[in-house]
């Protein structure tokens, strides 16, 4: 019996040392006093001069305000897009060249970066040459290139989403004399809402670290945060790189916990609101 | 288009009307009158049809051929959103995000109308569904019947020309499904809305309709009120379909003025029915007959003993095999001399088991000249 019992705790701490192990090094360090990387100075440390260090590194902040840019506009173009795309999909029957949308639109999910990166660079450079848009590679290729790939999850969450509920109710709206247009405002929308804003948040993280595609299609100027990381990283880490990410793991965590707790409470009262239905019954 | 005389008797009216979906021909070329203010019940299978014609008649499937006229006025180019139709969805189709108000006011904000219009529009019509207090509820924090409720004002409120009902009661348990019928026999009545209800359900079908039209394979099998479906059935489809029936194949052997002799070697005996349909003699037909129509003796009943043996008319004899107690009544399983089961039902009308029959008992089943329906097709 003791046994039974140790095999799954050996196996939850391993498993978490494995996912969490490195970050938490990671963490740890950056608040190293020693500039290199791996010695710990136990004399001066903990300390935040790399944090410091950070809201001077004008490189950093520029790269991190340009990829938020970038990573709003991709992820709001993107859940329009693939909320079109994924409703179409999911709510108009067949029509001529579904099966041709339904296969292309989620390509850039399945296809390797590089070709993706590849291909949308030779294309820009073309359409460049021949009516003279874009001028040039740089924030306007980057934010067009990650509205590519982040509509194809949008698409799959919306149109799974869809699939998902009841198509009686647009029906039903119909039936009640909203034309198409309203249907689709009043109430397809609001029902697919949550899968919209974590299709926008799907896109917005997915925009927010591409490295391989963004590397195709950027240009001088137009360096993204992963793109600064990983140009420094080349020449050693440094503990300022450490820093940063800890904000972002921090970010990260945070917007976890908010969610999850959100989610909580909405199990919790929908829970108490079907008890009251059940005492309604009797 | 004018109806001949009545108008109200083609208040709605379907003429050939077809759909098909590739090969399978779901609705095929019906054609159906329905009265002004009448419930007319849609029964059949899965698969019948009628819940194609159904969504022919609130505009969500555009018919392959034929027409539907509401109140005179052609259909066919008129989107959902314009019909004078609603529709009670089987799921009620309540929007999960709206209150229980919003979801009734909906259809009222569509055409326009003025916000205290619709504030007072609204609590009308959850008074006579008497869903008044509950308008600010949303639809999940509503039991079954409440949502059913709510989901028949939604419908209501719009003052349709035709109502349309798919499997209105499916969803609720047996207890509360009497109830409802009732209560919406009676609020129809008082709204004097013209309904059409589809529905599996024969009980459903036979309380809550005026009339019924029995589907078939997409095709209307047989129109009429619950008592002509039930006591007069035209086919052995409906005969079958709507109750238990006991069938049995024969040969017309005298077609006479008042009735007709109908001898059956599965039934062991000949069949005299009164009032029969037009049959020619020596043709196959099928004589059938509800299980409580039949009664079951010990002894040989009176009449029919005056008979010779052979020639015996509307007498079988039979073997008790199955017995099966229902409370309010009691169904029988008798095997035939001839091997055939028949299902004899018998009300419990005294406690005590004195008229009950023991398994394996011999006994006598005979009927009326009048019970058998003879079927020729």
């Amino acid at each position: 019996m003791r046994e039974r019992r140790l095999v799954p705790r050996v196996a939850l701490v391993l498993g978490l040392a494995f996912l969490y192990g490195p970050i938490l090094s990671m963490i740890v360090f950056s608040f190293n006093n020693s500039r290199l990387v791996t010695v710990w100075d136990a004399a001066h440390s903990p300390t935040l001069k790399w944090y410091g260090a950070l809201l001077h590194n004008e490189q950093i902040l520029g790269a991190a305000w340009l990829s938020i840019r970038i990573a709003v506009i991709a992820a709001s173009v993107a859940v329009v897009l693939g909320t079109l795309a994924g409703t179409a999909l999911a709510r108009l029957g067949a029509f001529r060249g579904r099966l041709l949308l339904a296969g292309m639109v989620t390509a850039p999910i399945v296809m390797p970066e590089v070709i993706t990166g590849l291909s949308l660079l030779l294309m820009f450079v073309a359409l460049g040459q021949l009516i003279g848009w874009p001028k040039g590679v740089g924030a306007l290729t980057i934010t067009l290139a990650h509205i590519t790939f982040c509509m194809a999850y949008v698409t799959v969450v919306v149109q799974s989403r869809l699939a998902g509920f009841d198509e009686s109710l647009e029906e039903a709206a119909m039936d009640l004399g909203a034309r198409p247009a309203r249907v689709f405002f009043r109430i397809t929308l609001p029902l697919i809402l949550p899968a919209i804003v974590s299709g926008w948040l799907l896109a917005f993280t997915l925009s927010w670290d591409d490295l391989v595609i963004t590397q195709f299609v950027a240009g001088p100027g137009s360096s993204t945060l992963p793109m600064v990381i990983f140009s420094k990283v080349r020449f050693g880490v440094t503990p300022d790189v450490n820093a940063l990410a800890t904000i972002m793991v921090l970010l990260v965590a945070t917007g976890v916990a908010i969610s999850t707790v959100w989610m909580r409470y909405r199990e919790r009262r929908r829970a108490r609101d079907l008890q009251l239905a059940a005492a309604a019954n009797l | 288009m004018t109806a001949a005389g009545d108008p109200d008797s083609a208040y709605v009216r379907m003429a050939n009307l077809t759909k098909k979906f590739g090969d399978f021909t779901a609705v095929d070329a019906v054609s159906l009158d329905i009265r002004r203010g009448e419930i007319f019940c849609l029964l059949g299978g899965s698969g019948s049809g009628k819940t194609t014609l159904l969504r022919m008649l609130a505009g969500f499937e555009r018919p392959s051929g034929g027409a539907i006229h509401i109140d005179g006025e052609d259909m066919s180019a008129i989107p959902p959103y314009e019909r004078p139709v609603n529709m009670m969805f089987q799921s009620y189709a309540l929007f999960p995000h709206m209150s229980v108000e919003r979801n009734i006011a909906f259809g009222l904000e569509q055409e326009g109308l003025q916000r205290a219009e619709i504030r007072r529009q609204v609590g009308d019509i959850l008074d006579i569904v008497k869903m008044g207090g509950f308008g600010s509820r949303k639809p999940h924090q509503l039991s079954g019947g409440q949502r059913q409720r709510v989901a028949l004002a939604r419908a209501l409120v719009k003052r349709p020309k035709l109502l349309l009902l798919d499997e209105p009661l499916a969803a609720l348990d047996r207890k509360l499904r009497e109830h409802t019928q009732f209560e919406l026999i009676s609020i129809q009545q008082r709204l004097g809305v013209t309904c059409i209800v589809v529905t599996h359900d024969q009980e459903e079908a036979m309380t809550l309709g005026t009339r019924l039209g029995v589907m078939n394979h997409g095709r209307i099998a047989q129109v009429g009120t619950p008592s002509d479906i039930y006591e007069s059935p035209v086919t052995r489809f409906v005969a079958d379909f709507i109750g238990s029936v006991n069938m049995f194949e024969g040969r017309v052997s005298e077609d006479g003025a008042e009735c007709v002799r109908i001898r059956s070697e599965e039934l062991g005996c000949t069949v005299r029915a009164e009032r029969s349909v037009h049959c020619v003699g020596g043709s196959t037909v099928w004589t059938a007959i509800r299980p409580e129509k039949i009664n079951i003796s010990r002894h040989r009943p009176l009449a029919a003993s005056a008979q010779r043996a052979d020639a015996a008319e509307n007498v079988v004899r039979g073997t008790v095999r199955e017995i099966a107690y229902m409370g309010d009544m009691s169904i029988y399983l008798v095997q035939l001399d001839s091997g055939r089961m028949m299902r004899v039902t018998l009300p419990n009308i005294t406690r005590g088991t004195e008229r009950g029959f023991a398994r394996e008992e011999s006994v006598w089943l005979s009927w009326h000249g009048s019970s058998p329906v003879v079927l020729t097709e």
